[in-house]
C-alpha cells in the first residue's frame, strides 16, 4: 500500500524538519570557524559594529599578512555570550555588560576588560512621506511604549503608528529601552509595547521604513539612506532639536548617542593588544569616520 | 561463510535501526532536561498562560501565551487555506485528470517541497508583504495572514500527495458500483470515494498541519514577530519556532532564558507529537 509507505516516510520527515528548525538556532550559537593561521583573532557581537570591525580587520590584515581576524555578528548579547563561553577572543558590543553577565563571566573564569573604540548615534527614522520631522524624548518614550498609537497625537496625520524594534539579542534594543523608554532611569520599568515588530536586523528595519509610511524605527546612523527620513530629537520642549550629525554627536548635543565597546578576556595582550592599539590609532579612528560612525577623539 | 555474512548484515541493519531510536530518545531526554530546569525558577501556569514575553528584562517575564496563540493563529490560517485547496487538487489528480496532466501536476506539486523555506520566506517578504499591506489597507503587511499564506503553500505538497494516494487506493469497484447505480460522477466521488478514503485524508491534513507548526524561517521573515495576543489574522504575531530561532543565539548557556527556550521546544514537541498521533491512529483505522 503506497499510502502507508509514504505516510511512514513523512512521519519521520516532519519531526526531522522540526528539529532542523531548532538546530538552525543552535547553529548560530556555535559558529566558530576554526581558522588555522598563525595568529587568529575571533571577534563576535553587535550587528551595528560588524561593518566597522570588518573594516578594521581588513586594514590590520593588510599590514600584518600573517594574522587572520574573523568577524561575525549576531548581536551584542550573542558576542558577550560567546566571550563567556570562550568561543571568541573579543566581544564587540553596543551596550555595557549587565551585572548578571559579569557574574556569569566570573563563574566561567572569564575576566572581561572593557574598551571604548568609537561612538555611535542612533537615528530615529520614518518614511519620507511622513510629515513629522522632529520629536522629543518624552514623545518617543510614549510612542514606543504604546501610549501614543496614532501619528495625529504628535502633530502628524491620522494614521496608526507601526513600531519597529530590533530583536532582544540586539544591544541597540537594550540601549533604546534603557535610554529612551526609561529615560536613563534604572528604577523605571517601561517596556517596548508588545505590538512592536521585532525585526531580525537593522537592514530589515530600513527596508520596512522605506515602504511603510506608518512605521517608525531606530538604528545606528550608518544604516540611513535617502529612502528613510531621520528625525531631529530634543530632550524636551525647552531644549533645541538636533540631528545626529557627526558634529552634534561629538560635542554631545545629540541626545541618543552611545559608546561602542570591545571586551577582551583579561588585559589585551599579544596580537589582540596590537589590534586594539591599531583601532585606537589615528589610522584606525579614520576608518571609524569612513564607515559613518563617530571617532572617540 | 554464507551463514556468517548473513549474520553480519543482519547485525549491521539491527545496529542502524537501534541507533536512530537511541538518537531520538537522547534528543528527547536532552530537551526535557534543559526545558524542565526552567520550572525551578518559573511556575508552569505563569509560563503557559503568562501574557508577557520579556525574556531579558529584570525581572524577566516568560509568558508564552501570546507565542502559543501566534503559532496557532498562523497554523489555523494556513490549514483553512491549504486543506480545501489541497484536497480539491488531490481529487482532481486522482479522479479527473488525464494521465499526462496527472503526471505533470504530481511532479509539479511535489517540486514545491524542494524549495528551501528561507527562499519562500524571502519571496514572501519582498512580494507578498507589500502587496497585502497595500490591498488590504493594513498598517503593516507583516501579519499572521502573510505567514498563513506562505505556510499554506508549504503544506500543499504533503497534503496533496498523501490525500491523492489515499484516494487512488480506494478500490475501483466502489466507484463502478456507484456509477452503475445511477450516481453522477460527482456523486460517486463525493459520497463514495471520499468517504472510503476519509481516514487517509485526515492523515494528510494532520501531517500538513505538523509541517506548518514546525516551520521557522519563512514565518520569522513575514509575521513581524510581535509577542502580542492577536485579535485577528491581520495582526503581527510571534510564533514559538521563530522565538527559539531568534533568541537562542543570544542566551548564555544554562541561563533562565536558555531554559525557557528549551521549555518552548517541549511545548512544540508535545503539539507535534499529538498531531502525529492523530495521523497515526487515523492511518491504522484506514488499514483495518
Amino acid at each position: 500500500m503506497t499510502i502507508l509507505t509514504k505516510f511512514k516516510f513523512i512521519r519521520f520527515v516532519v519531526p526531522i524538519l522540526v528539529f532542523m528548525s531548532c538546530a538552525l538556532s543552535c547553529e548560530r550559537n556555535s559558529q566558530n570557524p576554526s581558522i588555522q593561521k598563525e595568529h587568529s583573532i575571533k571577534i563576535k557581537g553587535s550587528d551595528t559594529m560588524v561593518n566597522l570591525a570588518q573594516a578594521w580587520a581588513e586594514a590590520f590584515m593588510r599590514d600584518h599578512p600573517q594574522s587572520l581576524i574573523a568577524v561575525t555578528g549576531g548581536g551584542s548579547g550573542t558576542g558577550i555570550a560567546a566571550l563567556i563561553s570562550s568561543t571568541c577572543d573579543i566581544a564587540e558590543t553596543s551596550r555595557k555588560m549587565k551585572p548578571k553577565e559579569q557574574e556569569e563571566a566570573k563563574a566561567n573564569g572569564i575576566n572581561p576588560v572593557e574598551m571604548t573604540v568609537a561612538l555611535d548615534g542612533l537615528a530615529v527614522v520614518v518614511n519620507p512621506e511622513n510629515p513629522i520631522d522632529r520629536l522629543t524624548i518624552d514623545e518617543l518614550s510614549d510612542i514606543f511604549t504604546g501610549k501614543i498609537r496614532n501619528w495625529k497625537d504628535v502633530r502628524g496625520e491620522d494614521l496608526p503608528i507601526v513600531l519597529l524594534s530590533r530583536e532582544v539579542n540586539s544591544g541597540t534594543h537594550v540601549y533604546f529601552k534603557e535610554h529612551i523608554l526609561r529615560k536613563g532611569d534604572p528604577k523605571r520599568t517601561e517596556e517596548f509595547d508588545d505590538r512592536s515588530l521585532l525585526m531580525p536586523s537593522s537592514q530589515s528595519i530600513a527596508d520596512e521604513i522605506a515602504q511603510n509610511p506608518n512605521a517608525i524605527g531606530y538604528y545606528g546612523i550608518g544604516y540611513s539612506s535617502p529612502t528613510q527620513k531621520i528625525l531631529a530629537i530634543a530632550q524636551d520642549y525647552n531644549h533645541p532639536y538636533f540631528l545626529p550629525t557627526i558634529e552634534n554627536i561629538k560635542n554631545g548635543n545629540y541626545y541618543i548617542s552611545r559608546p561602542l565597546l570591545m571586551y577582551s578576556n583579561g588585559e589585551p595582550a599579544g596580537w589582540i593588544k596590537d589590534f586594539i592599539d591599531f583601532i585606537l590609532s589615528p589610522e584606525g579612528q579614520k576608518i571609524v569616520e569612513d564607515v559613518d560612525f563617530v571617532p572617540i577623539q | 561463510m554464507k551463514h556468517f555474512k548473513e549474520f553480519l548484515i543482519e547485525k549491521v541493519i539491527w545496529f542502524c535501526g537501534v541507533t536512530s531510536i537511541v538518537i531520538v530518545v537522547l534528543i528527547f531526554i536532552f530537551l526535557l532536561k534543559e526545558g524542565l530546569s526552567l520550572f525551578k525558577h518559573v511556575n508552569l501556569v505563569d509560563f503557559l498562560f503568562g501574557r508577557k514575553w520579556y525574556p531579558i528584562s529584570d525581572p524577566p517575564h516568560f509568558g508564552i501565551f501570546p507565542l502559543v496563540l501566534g503559532s496557532l493563529t498562523v497554523t489555523l490560517g494556513a490549514t483553512v487555506i491549504a486543506v480545501p485547496l489541497g484536497i480539491a487538487s488531490a481529487i482532481y489528480i486522482a479522479e479527473i485528470a488525464s494521465p499526462r496532466i496527472k503526471e505533470i501536476l504530481k511532479s509539479g506539486i511535489e517540486m514545491i517541497a524542494a524549495i528551501p523555506s528561507v527562499v519562500i520566506g524571502f519571496i514572501g517578504m519582498t512580494t507578498l508583504v507589500p502587496f497585502i499591506k497595500h490591498y488590504l489597507n493594513l498598517p503593516t503587511g507583516l501579519t499572521a495572514f502573510s505567514g498563513a499564506l506562505m505556510l499554506a503553500f508549504m503544506a500543499m505538497p504533503t497534503i496533496v500527495s498523501i490525500a491523492e494516494d489515499a484516494i487512488t487506493a480506494v478500490p475501483h469497484k466502489y466507484k463502478e458500483a456507484a456509477l452503475a447505480l445511477g450516481a453522477t460522477r460527482w456523486q460517486a466521488i463525493w459520497r463514495v470515494v471520499l468517504r472510503a478514503a476519509s481516514s487517509g485524508i485526515v492523515a494528510a491534513i494532520m501531517l500538513g498541519i505538523g509541517r506548518v507548526i514546525g516551520e521557522t524561517m519563512a514565518v520569522m521573515m513575514v509575521t513581524g514577530n510581535a509577542a502580542h495576543i492577536p485579535e485577528s489574522l491581520f495582526e503581527p504575531v510571534r510564533t514559538m519556532t521563530a522565538t527559539i530561532a531568534a533568541e537562542m543565539g543570544e542566551t548564555v548557556q544554562h541561563s533562565e532564558h536558555y531554559f525557557a527556550l528549551f521549555a518552548i521546544g517541549i511545548v512544540l514537541f508535545i503539539i507535534t507529537f499529538i498531531i502525529n498521533l492523530i495521523a497515526d491512529l487515523s492511518i491504522h483505522r484506514h488499514r483495518e
